[in-house]
């Protein structure tokens, strides 16, 4: 069933990588120079995060007018929760991201708003990252992933036959695009975390990968080549349970981590990468099911057409 | 059909229940004494790196750093804080607990100043003036003291105070330390004192070292600064035992549904998984982070996963006809090579992110990694007992325990 709608799924995923490829190109060219179009955040690019209970209602746009007055018209403000003394939860927070100030700058304004919320007010989290420990991380981040990669396509490659190892690098290759066009297109905010979670999307879209075709090369023994597109059918089928059971389980878990967290702190900031990974284990499974072993099927079926002009 | 073997379930009901109360003994423990990292634990992250120092002094200029600032820190009353060196020209300060961001940058940031104040708190020199200070034994009685050497200026002036406070006492502060107050029983000229009354000579190389960077200032600056408070740490951590419980219990729901009765078992060994990893963690002294607690919950998620494939090709044997304990042992073997083969892919994420990252995601690095190993063990290992005992006891004796309708 699966590979008859093989070419589907493969226009699907072309038409995909081409628009996460599109979104990145364009964020890269108009939004964020030089960022792989990605929306980079404080740990990447340096930046101040600062997160302040203010301890009673109040209003953005005073926020935006304390900020002004001290030069930082480009600054994000959100309303969080905060735990008052009783346990209870209000939205008498507030999350203010700002370019990259330095310690006085972040003193003044700290005092701006102790001044205008006197005693209440006072930081519950404050991140500072400076431009050229940025720069470090993202270049740690991007030798992080390259090593991660080399040593997996490694591994596949001298585990597995040429073109099953072909398969599974395209498909953790298709992950990586559609999560990175994703969060291009959304341009949600990539912290350090992100790479943590990116790794564990490729490791999750290769392990999906392997199951299948481990599943294949078990029962593709002893088989013509007439029946390869019955027995990669059927080692799909086989897997599909499987599959989808891991992967439900798996977004089980995550997705209470995210309510979570939405309920309780009334901002996705900390756990963008939570995000990354369930769209990663959706986007894996997918990949896993209807590209890596189709796509083998489609590589062997190519070379067994070589082999016969050949001859 | 046979009757059930009492005695086999005998031994599997007290396999359950040690590994279900050694989980909760487990669990007691990981509670209070796993290492919470700050954005848990809440706390203070600096760092600092040295600008403008002489060419060729940055490692002796660094060092007198840590020393100070640990010698400072220390005032603050934090526990456990941590003060290191990071490569050539960086030194990171972690204070787990501590809020007050303002003193801790303050503290850390001053330079350390030595001077001299007389009896009437008048100031009468200072460590600008101090060429060198060396740890050395007192000649006479073998006591550790502290030799000061002045420049000429400084000389002069210490000249002139022990003229003025003869058989008086002459305080010599560090900051806001009182070091030493001696009696002045003669006027010194010649520029040179010596710091009395110290207990031991550690501590006197150390009090020589802070005087001579404090008469030699290095620049620090802010690199980078975390702060997270501690109510919105404890939240973090309360959210994450939230979510992985509502994980846990959707997962075991799911197992029971799907896998009936050996779901029960494979949720017990689970359970028995999520104590191991915290325990594991727990004695290595790793730090848990709002990553690693992610990458834990995540876990709960992937470690249902080798148990799925051996099911899965469990129930595939059983269809073909083969007896309970046959299906169990092929089912085993055969998914063996895949669920290795599997793994070691996300065990390279996991060393490479241990080896490549810092804070937080290194946490992850280290759950992700032991996840992987453990459910690998419950999998491998411990749930494929108790089913192998479910089964010799004939307490499952068909595919029904496993979900599986046979024809």
């Amino acid at each position: 069933m699966i590979i008859q709608h093989r070419k589907k799924a493969f226009i699907i995923s072309g038409v995909l990588i081409l628009a996460a490829l599109f979104s990145m190109a364009y964020h890269m060219v108009v939004t964020h120079p030089g960022s792989l179009g990605l929306n980079l955040g404080e740990d990447f690019v340096g930046g101040t995060v600062l997160e302040m209970n203010l301890g009673e209602e109040f209003e953005v746009d005073e926020v935006r007018e304390i900020l002004q007055a001290h030069g930082q018209e480009g600054a994000s403000v959100q309303r969080v929760m905060v735990e008052e003394d009783d346990g209870e939860l209000v939205d008498e927070g507030v999350l203010i991201k700002t370019g990259i100030m330095g310690e006085d700058a972040r003193d003044d304004l700290v005092d701006s708003f102790r001044e205008r919320w006197e005693v209440p007010a006072e930081e519950t989290r404050i991140e500072s990252v400076g431009a050229a420990v940025g720069a470090e991380q993202r270049r740690t981040a991007i030798i992080a992933v390259a090593v991660a990669l080399v040593g997996m396509v490694a591994y596949i490659t001298f585990r597995f036959e040429f073109n099953f190892a072909i398969a599974a690098i395209a498909a953790l290759v298709h992950d990586v695009l559609i999560v990175l066009g994703i969060f291009s297109l959304l341009q949600l905010e990539l912290n350090e975390p992100f790479v943590a979670a990116l790794l564990t999307i490729v490791g999750y879209s290769v392990n999906d990968s392997i199951v299948i075709i481990d599943r294949i090369r078990e029962n593709i023994r002893y088989r013509s080549k007439k029946e390869y597109p019955e027995v990669v059918n059927h080692s799909i089928m086989q897997n599909l349970t499987r599959s989808i059971n891991t992967s439900f389980t798996t977004l089980l878990v995550l997705a209470a981590l995210m309510v979570g967290f939405y309920v309780y702190v009334g901002s996705f900031d900390l756990i963008v990468f939570v995000i990354a990974m369930i769209i990663g284990v959706i986007v894996g499974t997918y990949s896993s099911i209807f590209i890596a072993s189709p796509l083998w099927l489609t590589l062997k079926e190519r070379q067994f057409r070589k082999a016969a002009q050949g001859q | 059909m046979k009757k059930p073997d009492f005695k086999w379930i005998a031994v599997l009901l007290v396999i359950c229940i040690a590994m279900l109360a050694a989980a909760y003994g487990i669990f007691q423990y990981a509670d209070r004494n796993i290492n919470r990292g700050l954005d848990i634990a809440g706390g203070i992250y600096i760092l600092l790196e040295a600008v403008d120092i002489e060419e060729g002094r940055e490692d002796e200029a660094l060092e007198q750093a840590v020393t100070i600032i640990q010698h400072r820190i220390d005032e603050l009353g934090v526990v456990e804080p941590v003060i290191q060196r990071q490569g050539d020209r960086r030194i990171r300060v972690e204070l787990p607990g501590y809020e007050d961001e303002r003193t801790a940058r303050e503290v850390i940031g001053r330079t350390a100043m030595l001077s001299f104040m007389g009896p009437d708190e008048e100031e009468v020199l200072t460590g600008e003036h101090l060429e060198d200070a060396r740890a050395q034994r007192n000649p006479r009685d073998g006591q550790p003291l502290v030799n000061l050497e002045f420049d000429a200026e400084g000389a002069q002036l210490f000249e002139e105070a022990t003229a003025r406070y003869l058989n008086e006492v002459i305080f010599i502060y560090l900051d806001d330390e009182v070091l030493s107050a001696p009696v002045v029983q003669e006027v010194i000229d010649g520029g040179q004192a010596q710091i009395h009354g110290i207990e031991s000579m550690d501590e006197a190389s150390e009090l020589a070292t802070m005087l001579r960077s404090g008469a030699l200032p290095v620049d620090l600056e802010e690199q980078e600064f975390r702060m997270v408070g501690p109510t919105l740490g404890e939240r973090t951590e309360d959210i994450g035992i939230w979510a992985a419980g509502i994980g846990f219990l959707a997962v075991i729901l799911f197992l029971v549904i799907y896998y009936r009765a050996v779901g029960v078992l494979a949720g017990v060994s689970l359970l028995f998984y999520l104590a191991l990893v915290l325990g594991v963690l727990t004695g290595l002294n790793a730090t848990l982070t709002l990553p690693g607690i992610a990458g834990f919950i995540l876990s709960i998620g992937m470690a249902v996963d080798a148990n799925v494939i051996i099911f899965e090709r469990v129930k595939e044997e059983l269809r073909d006809k083969k007896t309970m304990l046959a299906s169990l042992e092929s089912g085993y073997n055969n998914a063996l090579s895949t669920i290795l083969d599997a793994n070691v892919t996300t065990l390279i994420a996991a060393i490479v992110l241990f080896a490549l990252a810092t804070g937080p995601v290194r946490g992850f690095a280290v759950t992700l990694f032991l996840g992987i190993v453990c459910s690998l063990i419950t999998s491998l290992l411990i749930t494929r007992l108790l089913l192998r005992l479910a089964f010799r006891s004939r307490l499952m004796r068909s595919g029904n325990s496993l979900g599986v309708k046979l024809s």
